[in-house]
């Protein structure tokens, strides 16, 4: 079960992880690795199974539509690492390249 | 002073409510602890004294007005009920529960400069039982580990032998605990982490049912097998720190409205008839000699102490490793997906809006982060879903089967928790893999979301201690807690400490 | 032969009062001072967890089976992962594989006949944080405001079943129309609580592979919604006639020019591998729940108009004018049941015509305005016994609608009254005609204009206050006896 180095970088990019070529490598081969020995997984007959959905089991949680104040704007801005007219400032949204 | 911190959490609580000593000298004892042993153990990311002292003085408080509203109680060791059994305590909280205001890491750089604004439930509700914080304690970065090596804040040190690991990714908690630095702490046991270091570390430890205690507020790594657990020195320990956390809560969907009800453990019940499944795919080639054999005492004390053993099996238990590694990093992948830099924790310096996401997280996650992001993602990818996740859950389904099975024939199932004793650090190196290796037998529990009791058996030729498991059904904490606390009035290991 | 083929996704913000996933207010976004209303959860601040808001449900439910949808009794949020500042966790938890609900149906009235649009699907998920673009002045940036996180959303996607810009149109305001019926959505396009995407291709007719889809946004009217469409579909057959390829794509709708522009290139699916999100249980409904929202939905637009045209014998028209708005349509029955000798087509063009028009100039609602349904029918009782002439009448409506008052007393107070009764208007035309004989000469020698010059005269007598029709019969009749 060995990735390509291509597969690797289109992973780190759907990720956004930056890698330098030495990390891809690397995780290449380390992931390759991991995958190959999972590959029993997929001789497992789980026929007799209907698809399990989800962890925990079903009961639905519903919450009543009363509202309350969230955060204070300050302690929600306090860590963040930029900040302008009281809003997150980011780099322009451009096209991606 | 160094009495105190030997005493168990019940023998505290009591002392502290006969005013024996106050919360604060107890508080202070701890602290100073820290303060000599913490250079070399580092348990620790963030010490909170101040934060711990206030919280002392107002259990003072509480315990004044107890004792002078009560005092025909005074004199009870174990009285006034569950409520009281944490008043003054001080405790220890691993670095993936958020607790208002104060610095929540994860053992991550991504959050290094992260305050938390709120307070995880299971940690509130602690709060409100009248412990008190010493700190946030070493992790692995984001939980994923299994020696606590994965943290950018350090390695934490086994208190019973410095060159080795504490297990992870609870390490710090079950250090901190080991070395009497508190009398309990939290952690967090996702695929085994919070039994595999208490077993590295001498300790008893409790992951859980799924769903019984809330993970509001811890940070997610994999939010279907995620557990809120509770390391200690004993069962009964352990219990008074459970029930005073567990329960439904509204703020997590996942959360069972199963009531908690107080464990009374008892000393004198007997294991009568406890039927203890063996479950032989737990007894490999390539375990440590002494770790099986040391487990095989423990299970026939618990047959002389009256339970009936027979042979189990639990087919499908090679198939949970890579279940776990592909569900769990599945999860974590989108859980870390947070992590950008744009609204909270250190940014990356960029030229562009998709290099501030690239460059925070390709530089400020570690190596077994991303490497189980990039699994997961793959696992999840178009093309693959099916083959990885999808099945994955199937044969997890498989697991849970199982355990169902077994569990229908027998009350708990005994099982070794680690295949070695606890390894020295730099052992795995490289090798994600071996290190995956580790958590063979503890990552069924989790992925059948049943609860699971690690508590020492023995030790190696080394000095180094042994431990086994129970495990049971959904919500059975009970019948394991009161296993234990049985097997623990019968034996010693778990009074015994490492010489820091 | 080209055949456009069209889908359109509705996403329409729904009315609660604490968002979907946690419990803070919803707000009015392009209002309130930003970052005012978000808490952990919203702001996907590590450690946090989302709970379903019931109300969420029973809007997006009740919009479901309105649109005779089949419920999904155990439907999926699953996380939709991708990265975008206005997301805070990295993913938005939305549906996929089971949403709350399937195969509904909409019947839209086109110039072309009626048209059966099939929804495909509802589902609930939440709303992303607000993103303002700065940058005429010094270095650009992006701002974001997360007030807008996690408010709920229903999506709503049909099957391509569109051909033109006018169905879409249709669709769009009858939807629309429902949904305001429903009280889950204001409908405002311009504030983006309600956001329309028509996905647009080509196709040769008769082929039944679907060509390239290009998906347009930013369409902020219905005008822009049937313009835009119009366009694309212009464009892409240029361009396929051209012999080019069309890219698929998301463009945006450009108001001032009336042009499509890229917006986002899209090579190939984007992988957003979903999966069901661990942090919530299955939404499993209750089966009666259900029922009950079925049983209490109000009387939707399409049959209230259906009603309207067999009740009260009004036009498509007229019907679909009153029962756009559920206000108007209860407003108009009101003042029918209140004014029963009048003709209910003469109620429906008081509103429709004058009381709109005061509406639209004050820029008040029908709900604010001081003419309440008895109010109106008395005046257009008035009207319709003859105790007041039309243009009279206007002009009353102007002053209740100003002041509050009465019809009645507006009419005592100005002296309106009109006199309809023959024998007085008789009296009056005779007098007029004797007064006048060389009118009434040259009348009878072929100039017909003259009789509006009596008429003129007779008004003027009667200080405007005879009836018009009885004036006219009158001196229509009286000059035929004439002629004899």
């Amino acid at each position: 079960m060995s990735l390509t180095l291509s597969q690797v970088e289109h992973i780190a990019h759907l990720a956004r992880l930056a890698l330098t070529e030495d990390e891809t490598q690397q995780y290449c081969a380390q992931l390759s690795a991991i995958l190959e020995h999972f590959t029993r997984l997929q001789a497992v007959d789980t026929s007799s199974l209907p698809p399990a959905a989800s962890g925990s089991p079903a009961g639905s949680n519903l919450r009543s539509d009363e509202p309350r104040p969230g955060l204070e704007r300050d302690i929600l801005l306090r860590t963040a690492p930029d900040v302008v007219h009281d809003q997150f400032r980011v780099p322009p949204v451009l096209e991606e390249q | 002073m160094t009495a105190l911190t030997t005493l168990s959490l019940a023998q505290t609580a009591a002392a502290l409510r006969r005013g024996d000593f106050s919360s604060r000298e107890l508080t202070q004892a701890c602290l100073a602890r820290i303060a000599r042993l913490e250079p070399a153990l580092h348990a620790f990311i963030t010490v909170t004294p101040e934060l711990a002292l206030a919280q002392a003085d107002a259990a003072d408080h509480r315990l004044a007005e107890w004792r002078r509203l009560s005092p025909p109680f005074s004199s009870f060791a174990n009285g006034g009920g569950p409520g009281w059994g944490l008043l003054g305590i001080p405790i220890a909280v691993k670095d993936v529960l958020c607790l208002k205001d104060v610095r929540c890491t994860a053992g991550s750089r991504i959050l290094e400069n992260f305050i938390a604004p709120y307070t995880a439930t299971a940690v509130e509700r602690l709060l409100a039982a009248g412990v008190v914080i010493l700190g946030k304690t070493n992790t692995d970065e984001f939980a994923m580990g299994s020696s606590t090596e994965n943290s950018a804040y350090g390695v934490t040190h086994n208190p019973w032998d410095m060159s080795r690991v504490p297990g992870g990714s609870s390490g710090g908690s079950a250090a901190a605990v080991a070395a009497r630095l508190a009398p309990a702490a939290l952690g967090t046991d996702t695929g085994g982490s919070v039994r595999q270091p208490a077993a590295f570390c001498g300790l008893t430890g409790l992951k859980p049912t799924y769903g019984r205690v809330s993970r509001y507020g811890l940070i997610a790594y994999g939010s279907s097998l995620d557990c809120v657990g509770a390391l200690a020195r004993s069962a009964e320990d352990a219990a008074i720190v459970f029930t005073s956390m567990a329960g439904r809560d509204p703020q997590d969907a996942t959360t069972l409205d199963v009531p908690v009800e107080t464990i009374t453990i008892r000393d004198s019940t007997p294991l009568a008839d406890l039927r203890v499944g063996i479950p032989q795919e737990y007894f490999v080639a390539g375990m440590q000699p002494e770790v099986e054999s040391a487990v095989r005492a423990a299970i026939q004390t618990l047959e002389a102490l009256g339970a009936v053993v027979e042979p189990i099996s639990l087919p499908h238990t090679q198939d949970a490793l890579p279940v776990y590694y592909i569900i769990a990093p599945a999860e974590a992948s989108a859980n870390l997906a947070r992590f950008d830099g744009l609204r909270y924790g250190p940014r990356q310096p960029a030229d562009g809006l998709w290099d501030v996401f690239r460059n925070t997280r390709g530089e400020r996650f570690g190596a077994e982060v991303k490497r189980r992001i990039m699994l997961g993602t793959y696992a999840l990818s178009t093309g693959y879903y099916d083959a990885w996740y999808g099945q994955a859950q199937r044969v997890r389904a498989l697991i849970r089967q199982d355990f169902e099975q077994a569990l229908a024939r027998v009350d708990v199932i005994a099982a070794p928790v680690t295949p070695t004793t606890a390894f020295s650090i730099g052992a795995h190196g490289d090798d994600p893999l071996a290190m995956y290796l580790e958590d063979i037998f503890t990552l069924p529990a989790n992925l059948a979301g049943v609860p699971a009791l690690a508590f020492p058996v023995g030790f190696d030729s080394r000095g180094l201690p042994v431990g086994m498991q129970l495990m049971g059904p959904h919500f059975r904490e009970d019948m394991l807690l009161q296993a234990a606390h049985v097997f623990q009035q019968a034996t010693e290991w778990h009074k015994s400490s490492p010489m820091v | 032969m080209l055949e456009p083929i069209i889908g359109l996704e509705v996403h329409a913000e729904l009315e609660t009062q604490s968002k979907m996933f946690c419990a803070c207010p919803v707000v009015d976004t392009t209002q309130a001072e930003p970052n005012t209303a978000v808490c952990p959860v919203c702001a996907g601040m590590p450690g946090a967890l989302p709970v379903v808001n019931r109300r969420a449900v029973e809007y997006g439910l009740r919009v479901a089976l309105a649109l005779g949808c089949e419920i999904n009794l155990a439907s999926i949020f699953a996380r939709k992962n991708y990265f975008y500042p206005d997301l805070p966790k990295g993913y938005q938890i939305s549906q996929y594989e089971q949403p709350l609900a399937r195969n509904g149906r909409l019947v839209i009235s086109t110039s072309q006949g009626e048209r059966v649009i099939r929804i495909r699907l509802v589902h609930l998920e939440e709303d992303t944080g607000k993103l303002t673009h700065v940058g005429q002045a010094g270095p650009a940036y992006t701002l974001v405001d997360l007030n807008r996180a996690g408010i709920p959303l229903l999506e709503i996607v049909t099957e391509p079943d569109f051909r033109t810009g006018e169905e879409v149109r249709g669709y769009a305001q009858s939807l629309r129309s429902i949904l305001r019926y429903l009280g889950v959505n204001s409908g405002d396009l311009q504030k983006g609580v309600l956001r329309i995407e028509p996905n647009v291709s080509l196709r040769p007719a008769g082929q039944t592979a679907l060509g390239v889809k290009v998906e347009i946004k930013n369409l902020n009217s219905f005008r822009a919604l049937e313009r835009g469409v119009a366009y694309e579909i212009q464009r892409q057959s240029d361009l396929l006639q051209r012999g080019e390829r069309v890219r698929q794509e998301t463009v945006g709708w450009d108001e001032a020019r009336e042009v499509t522009f890229t917006q986002r290139v899209k090579e190939g699916d984007e992988d957003y591998h979903y999966f069901p999100d661990p942090d919530l249980p299955p939404l499993v409904i209750e089966a009666a729940w259900a029922e009950e929202i079925r049983a209490a939905l109000p009387e939707l637009p399409a049959a209230k108009s259906l009603r309207f045209r067999e009740q009260y014998g009004l036009n498509d028209y007229d019907a679909g004018l009153l029962t756009a708005e559920r206000e108007v349509a209860d407003y108009f029955e009101q003042a029918v049941a209140a004014a029963p000798e009048a003709a209910p087509k003469m109620v429906a063009n008081w509103i429709t015509g004058e009381l709109f028009g005061l509406l639209n100039q004050a820029g008040t609602s029908l709900r604010e305005c001081r003419v309440p349904p008895s109010a109106l029918a008395s005046l257009v009782g008035l009207v319709s016994r003859g105790e007041i002439n039309q243009n009279s009448a206007k002009s009353v409506l102007g002053e209740m609608f100003t002041t509050g008052q009465s019809a009645e007393s507006i009419v005592a107070s100005r002296g309106l009254r009109q006199v309809s009764d023959t024998a007085a208007i008789a009296a009056l035309v005779q007098k007029a005609l004797a007064e006048n004989p060389a009118q009434v000469a040259a009348y009878f020698g072929g100039k017909e204009a003259v009789a509006q010059w009596l008429f003129g005269q007779v008004m003027r007598a009667a200080k405007g206050q005879a009836n018009p029709q009885v004036v006219r019969a009158e001196l229509t009749r009286q000059l035929a006896e004439r002629k004899d």
